[in-house]
């Protein structure tokens, strides 16, 4: 069985073909990040342009580099939720296109259960776990009971932790993207510097929107601060936030894994305190290498491979979906 | 017009009463600096719009879209230097409900030719307090 994973849900081009739901034959990745540090995180258009100049030549290239030709493909799958809508548009129109013209069954995937089950293309995990999908446009908690079966738990009411990231840097002037140059030099910083709050929220859903208030107030306030130090403690806030409503879950649902995947689930400080945390109750942590923790069309494969041998294909008419758990 | 909002749940009401004004075709331009409170602004439209979703960032999604009594298209230039006019259709928006806008001085000019609109401009006073300034252009 080799399935094409597609993804256009944001900023990066993902194309990548999956034999078996297993073997990563090729896994590649068009990111828009050095364009976007070109202009300081601030670009002239919007990503979908840029998916429709690189889709095919990463098709191309896809293809050449797995030796598999298109005719051997048995499955196109492609997110079609929830993202940037006229991105999402690009990804689903040029799979529904391949589909058509090789006669080839498609499915839709949701780019969330992509993320929670994108550690499955490096181990096995056993069900049930807590999935947190924490990135630059997501912060979302799952309870994950089986392949395709995940329950939504709760997510953020306002900005998403990878946002939060992005625009702090932004006001101690750090750059772009945020969520790397923030993870260096808060290594050089003291997380307890500054005491920035945690929102509390109902249930298992988080709120980041005041932090990044709160920080620039701080940063108003006290002009002559040690960035690291506002860096070091503005990412131990949203850490331990995470970290709250992660172990809030764990404990109510008496599960004994964790996996933490979307961008921010690069963060080495963020990896190093949840290791901790559980570690010492015996709870597993897991985190898909930094590869697959970005966004990437191998997830959108695999999903799409335990989607197809279910046999839950989509026919041609299909939508895309900004805002969607499910 | 200036108004004073000394809380979150000051902005919130406000951002209530301007949206009783609002119908179909309304245009609002949100102004002010990071954390200046533009997103808490929308959830106060929202709320005065008669929509029950929870109104969520759309830095990284550039629109959101929430039904209530009328459509309430929510956008957010934050990434963007300009506005996507070939992407996303601004005169569609507006035909189907009420365009609220953030970040919307990356492209001033575009948005200048748009009437009715209401700019609201947020300026932070202190840690929790905010000025808000309401220009109505019909």
């Amino acid at each position: 069985m080799i399935v094409l994973g597609i993804e256009t849900s944001c900023d990066d081009t993902g194309v990548a073909i999956l034999k078996d739901g297993q073997e990563l034959l090729t896994n590649l990745l068009a990111s828009q990040t050095e364009l976007h540090s070109v202009f300081g995180g601030v670009v002239p258009e919007l990503a979908a342009r840029k998916h429709l100049d690189t889709l095919l030549p990463l098709l191309d290239k896809a293809t050449k580099d797995s030796g598999i030709s298109l005719r051997e493909i048995d499955c196109i799958g492609v997110t079609n939720r929830p993202g940037l809508v006229p991105s999402l548009i690009v990804g689903a129109t040029f799979a529904k296109g391949l589909s058509f013209a090789l006669n080839k069954p498609i499915v839709p995937v949701n780019h969330l259960e992509a993320h929670a089950f994108a550690i499955f293309l490096e181990r096995k995990v056993n069900f049930p776990f807590i999935a947190l999908v924490v990135s630059g446009g997501h912060t979302n908690l799952f309870f994950v009971e089986d392949f395709g079966k995940m329950q939504p738990l709760g997510g953020t009411l306002d900005d998403a932790a990878g946002e939060a990231f992005d625009k702090v840097a932004k006001l101690l002037d750090l750059g772009y993207p945020g969520g790397p140059v923030i993870d260096r030099i808060s290594k050089k910083g003291d997380p307890d510097a500054v005491d920035f709050p945690i929102a509390k929220v109902d249930g298992y859903n988080f709120s980041f929107s005041g932090l990044k208030t709160a920080v620039a107030t701080f940063v108003k306030k006290n002009p002559n601060v040690k960035k690291e130090d506002v860096a070091a403690s503005f990412q131990k806030a949203v850490v331990e936030a995470l970290l709250l409503k992660t172990d809030l879950a764990v404990k109510k649902r008496s599960v004994k894994t964790v996996v933490v995947s979307g961008g921010v689930a690069c963060n080495s400080y963020l990896r190093a305190r949840f290791t901790e945390h559980f570690g010492s109750q015996d709870i597993e942590v897991l985190f898909p290498s930094p590869k697959l923790c970005t966004d990437n069309g191998a997830m959108v494969a695999f999903v799409a491979s335990y989607r197809y041998q279910k046999g839950e294909t989509a026919d041609l008419t299909f939508d895309v979906v900004s805002r969607s758990l499910t | 017009m200036r108004r004073i909002s000394r809380s979150e749940k000051g902005t919130l009401q406000i951002a209530k009463e301007v949206a009783q004004k609002l119908t179909s075709g309304w245009l609002v331009l949100l102004s002010g600096e990071l954390g200046a409170g533009k997103t808490c602004f929308v959830k106060g439209l929202a709320d005065g719009l008669g929509i029950k979703e929870h109104v969520t960032s759309p830095t990284f999604t550039i629109v959101n879209q929430y039904q209530g009594d009328v459509t309430l298209f929510h956008v957010d230039l934050y990434r963007l230097s300009c506005f996507p006019e070939e992407d996303i259709s601004l005169d569609e928006m507006l035909k189907e409900g009420i365009v609220a806008v953030e970040w919307w001085e990356r492209d001033k000019e575009f948005f200048s030719n748009y009437r009715p609109r209401v700019e609201v401009h947020m300026k932070v006073l202190d840690e929790n307090s905010r000025e808000i300034e309401l220009k109505w252009i019909e």
